[in-house]
């Protein structure tokens, strides 16, 4: 509960800065120290010490794998505010109300890490996704931020209908909003096997669709590109990370015990969409021009990966969703960093970026080889737990060689913005670049080697 | 613990060469770090018995930093240890562009060399294996010719998709044992149907085939040998592609021991139908380097066919070839990067008559060339020796027209003396002077190990028998 009162507060705080100053390095220190704040929060209630106490008649429940799910979000956020919150100042003289968006979209993660019934889903889906909106057409100048604002604006509507559809259906099915009683209420069993009425199965089918949309599931994954192209690329960073992790999260959690209700069809939509999600993600990225871009294609290949936890349904696939959302935050943020410091986001903009700024094309390759899953990076057991998860839950082996395949034909694309920073003659021009900011740099380098040389340093936290 | 220093020793060394100046501080830390590991892989040589290591790692799931040196991995990293300095004496007058990151990608990938052969836990072992191949990546796209970048990547992807089926193999073999662990004994234990069996066998069998590489897997391999900085290109064609030969013998044969003996008469076939083609196209090479390439090729054909021949003659032909051909094929690679390096070319159609002007290198090269074509008191002879009395027990046919390598061999090395050392002395050979006294140096001790093991191949023998005897009492 911590976690959701204080985001809440926060973000109301971060309104109130705002008013009081206007100078934008205090508006940020604010928002860090406000993170700071909120993370320690939330670790003590993971403990058990100093945790609010409030009767949310079963609509939420609070567990520890949520909470470490928020820690991680959490510290995910601190991460980006630390290394791309200068880039967030730039943008018009909202800061303040940025920052207390964002605090928003926290609250709305809170909620779905605890989310206990459908009602707490549409809830936490609703407070995450409105701010985000908003932050997409931040760029009011701009003529792409505001269609991308837009077009993910009238997209997120229609899903959020096709989402209660979805609800109402199954609380017409079973009378119930929870998440168990939809799960109990099936049908009595029959012949030993528990099976589901019609309007139960179209409401897992209309939920299993709008969840799709909020992770970028193909082939429900047509807004992402332009809106994180058309989004500033401080946001994308945000959105494509935080953002898509708690929506994974929530979408595992939904169909956790729900997938037994649908039977063998469940595994065969599930197949389908992964492989749709696979090809449309790493197919389309090889072919573009724009690393913005491409980062938004590669968003959709990372999550078919990550649709494996979903699929696998078992302690090793979460156990893996979790490492995927570090290794994925991690990487992805880090390298959105360097990427807003580089003033052409094209692939030959990156031309010999090795020569001028080494430190800069060093963590990015790193980051790099992490979204590839090369050994020795956080990135690597992110995709050996997904594939170990789905071998566990006797998934057919022509579904980990496609995964397989496509993860050597992302290789390609996240090579060949290597191949540009350190094979490539060029001279890129970039911001100015602080120390400071190369430390964090190369601390979210040296993270991505230690996850990926001991990943049990995360999982024993996630069993602490 | 020796063995651990073995792979920390490079490992540590190529971190620091990072941040060392450029120039010739690189150059001798490398050196002296590689002169270091050579000592320790020769007292780990010398001590009895096999030297293991074993550590908690991932608990979680069952996977341990377990090294194990037997005789066949402490040949492979004495062969790995002893390269690298004769490797960065032969460089040692080269000037690189940004030296330390050079010099620290070569020790990096010699420690990924080093795990690869001491790995006796799956996981570990695959980890080493992708540390072997980043490196290189970085070294031959950095530092290489002019298509370089192109021809990397093919080799890069290549490999990537090979390993990545290995993973898939080792996720399967991992949830089929018994304690649900990555030890090589727990992968030896694995009770599989046949069917299992055989799709494994090919999944792991891909990746070692694209490594080493046999026929159809070979296609990266002759571009990216010549469009590489030299130095990589001799770790490449010298260790590299042991990684494959060894993981074979190491890994797929015990694992996989029916569908083993089902495939073999495929991948006999495939091998030797790999030794004939590349023996030809070697034949029509005007490019030293490209010819050393195909050439290459033949003799690992050899190697794979012998391994799956069930013969414990070939393995052990196989354990010195291994060796063998890794020491001459560096020494080929010296001599002809100090031709590109000296005329600028390495096209033989522009060279000729180096005896006259260089009779020290042209000696050099003759015994190099006649060890590649495995003549009698050459170490190489003993390999293939074996081999071919393998093969011929296995199939007599095949052994036939394998055999028609050796003299296809002859052809084009001897094709290849007398072109560059025998004739006039052209315009582009005018230029050519003796060769400087560190490559001498890194020769001559190529030439002793050539010569040495070629009359007394007894000790690499009595090393490596204890895995051949472990490989064939388990059957």
């Amino acid at each position: 509960m911590n976690a959701i009162i204080f985001s809440a507060i926060m973000g109301v705080v971060m309104m109130f800065t705002g008013i009081l100053t206007n100078k934008k390095p205090v508006i940020t220190l604010t928002a860090i120290v406000a993170l700071v704040i909120l993370l320690v929060a939330n670790l003590l209630n993971s403990y058990g010490i100093f945790s609010i106490q409030v009767d949310t008649k079963e609509l939420l429940h609070f567990n520890k794998m949520g909470m470490f799910f928020n820690t991680l979000i959490i510290a995910g956020t601190l991460l980006f505010v630390l290394l791309s919150g200068s880039e967030l100042e730039k943008l018009g003289n909202k800061t303040a109300d940025f920052y207390a968006l964002i605090f928003f979209v926290l609250c709305g993660t809170a909620i779905l890490t605890s989310f206990n019934g459908m009602l707490m889903l549409f809830l936490g889906i609703e407070i995450l996704s409105i701010p985000l909106y908003i932050l997409t057409g931040s760029d009011k100048k701009n003529l792409k931020s505001n269609e991308a604002s837009l077009k993910y604006f009238l997209m997120g509507s229609f899903t959020t209908g096709i989402m209660l559809m979805g609800i109402v259906l199954l609380y017409g099915a079973t009378g119930s909003f929870g998440l168990v009683g939809v799960t109990n209420s099936a049908l009595p069993p029959s012949a030993g096997v528990q099976s589901a009425s019609f309007l139960q199965v179209a409401g897992l089918l209309l939920l299993f669709a709008a969840m799709s949309f909020k992770v970028s599931a193909a082939p429900f994954h047509f807004w992402t590109p332009d809106v994180y192209d058309g989004a500033p690329s401080v946001f994308t960073s945000f959105m494509s990370t935080i953002v898509k992790a708690a929506g994974f999260f929530a979408f595992i959690k939904l169909f956790a015990s729900n997938t037994s209700l649908l039977g063998p069809t469940w595994s065969i939509i599930l197949s389908f969409v992964i492989v749709a999600t696979l090809f449309a993600g790493n197919i389309t990225a090889v072919f573009q021009r724009s690393i913005k871009r491409m980062l938004a294609y590669s968003s959709i290949a990372q999550a078919g990966f990550m649709l494996f936890a979903l699929y696998s349904n078992n302690d090793l696939g979460t156990e893996g969703i979790i490492l995927y959302t570090v290794a994925y935050c991690l990487a992805t943020i880090g390298f959105f960093a360097i990427l807003m410091k580089v003033k052409d986001y094209t692939f030959d903009g990156f031309n010999g970026l090795a020569s001028t700024q080494p430190v800069l094309a060093f963590v990015a390759t790193i980051c790099l080889l992490s979204l590839a899953g090369i050994p020795l990076t956080a990135g690597f057991f992110a995709k050996y737990f997904m594939l170990a998860s789905v071998v566990k839950a006797g998934g057919p082996i022509w579904l980990v060689i496609v995964a397989v395949l496509f993860a050597a034909i992302s290789a390609y694309y996240y090579f060949k913005v290597i191949q540009a920073m350190y094979f490539k003659e060029g001279q890129p021009e970039t911001a100015e670049i602080g120390q400071g900011f190369k430390i964090g740099l190369l601390l979210v380098a040296a993270a991505i080697v230690l996850v990926g040389v001991l990943p049990s340093i995360v999982l024993n936290c996630f069993y602490f | 613990m020796i063995t651990l220093l073995l792979i920390l020793t490079p490992l540590v060394t190529g971190l620091i060469a990072f941040f060392l100046k450029q120039g010739n501080a690189a150059k001798n830390f490398a050196l002296l770090a590689s002169v270091a590991t050579a000592a320790l892989s020769l007292s780990a040589v010398f001590a009895q018995g096999t030297l293991t290591y074993d550590a908690s790692w991932l608990t979680s799931i069952g996977s341990r930093i377990t090294l194990k040196a037997d005789g066949m991995a402490k040949m492979l990293t004495l062969l790995t240890a002893v390269s690298f300095p004769i490797i960065f004496t032969a460089i040692y007058n080269n000037t690189y562009k940004q030296a330390a990151s050079f010099y620290g990608l070569m020790l990096l990938s010699q420690a990924g060399l080093m795990g690869v052969f001491l790995a006796s836990d799956a996981l570990l072992f695959y980890f080493f294996w992708e540390l072997a191949l980043i490196p290189v990546y970085f070294l031959c796209s950095i530092w290489g010719g002019e298509k370089r970048i192109a021809v990397t990547f093919k080799f890069f992807v290549y490999t990537f998709v090979g390993s990545l089926l290995m993973l898939i193999g080792l996720l399967f073999m991992y949830f089929s044992t018994a304690d649900q662990s990555f030890s090589w004994q727990s992968f030896q234990a694995v009770q599989l149907s046949a069917k299992q069996e055989t799709v494994l066998f090919w999944l792991f069998f891909v990746a070692f085939a694209i490594k080493m590489p046999i026929f159809p897997f070979h296609t990266w391999q002759p571009d990216a040998y010549e469009q590489s900085p030299t130095a990589t290109t001799m770790v490449m064609s010298g260790i590299m592609v042991k990684m494959g030969v060894f993981a074979v013998i190491r890994w797929l044969l015990p694992m996989f021991p029916v569908a083993a003996a089902q495939s073999a008469n495929l991948i006999i076939v495939l091998s030797v139908i790999g030794m004939i083609y590349a023996s030809l196209i070697a034949i029509r090479q005007d490019d030293i380097k490209r010819m050393i390439a195909y050439s290459s090729i033949a003799h690992i054909g050899l190697m794979s066919a012998a391994m799956f021949t069930n013969n414990a003659t070939a393995m052990e032909g196989v354990m010195i070839q291994m060796f063998s051909h890794g020491v001459n094929v560096i020494g080929l690679w010296i001599i002809a990067d100090l031709i590109e390096k000296q005329l600028g070319t390495t096209n033989m159609k522009e060279l000729g008559g180096l005896a006259q002007k260089a009779p020290v290198m042209a000696i050099l090269l003759v015994v190099m060339a006649l060890a590649n074509v495995a003549l009698p008191l050459t170490n190489a002879f003993i390999g293939e020796f074996l081999m071919f009395n393998g093969l011929f027990q296995y199939n007599m046919v095949m052994a036939a027209v394998a055999g028609i390598s050796i003299i296809l061999a002859a052809v084009y090395t001897l094709n290849m003396v007398q072109r560059v050392i025998y004739g006039n002395v052209n315009a582009t050979t005018e230029k050519a002077s003796e060769i400087p006294f560190n490559i001498q140096v890194a020769l001559v001790i190529i030439t002793l190990m050539i010569l040495v093991f070629g009359v007394y191949p007894q000790p690499l023998l009595d090393l490596t028998g204890d895995s051949v005897s472990a490989i064939f009492v388990n059957k």
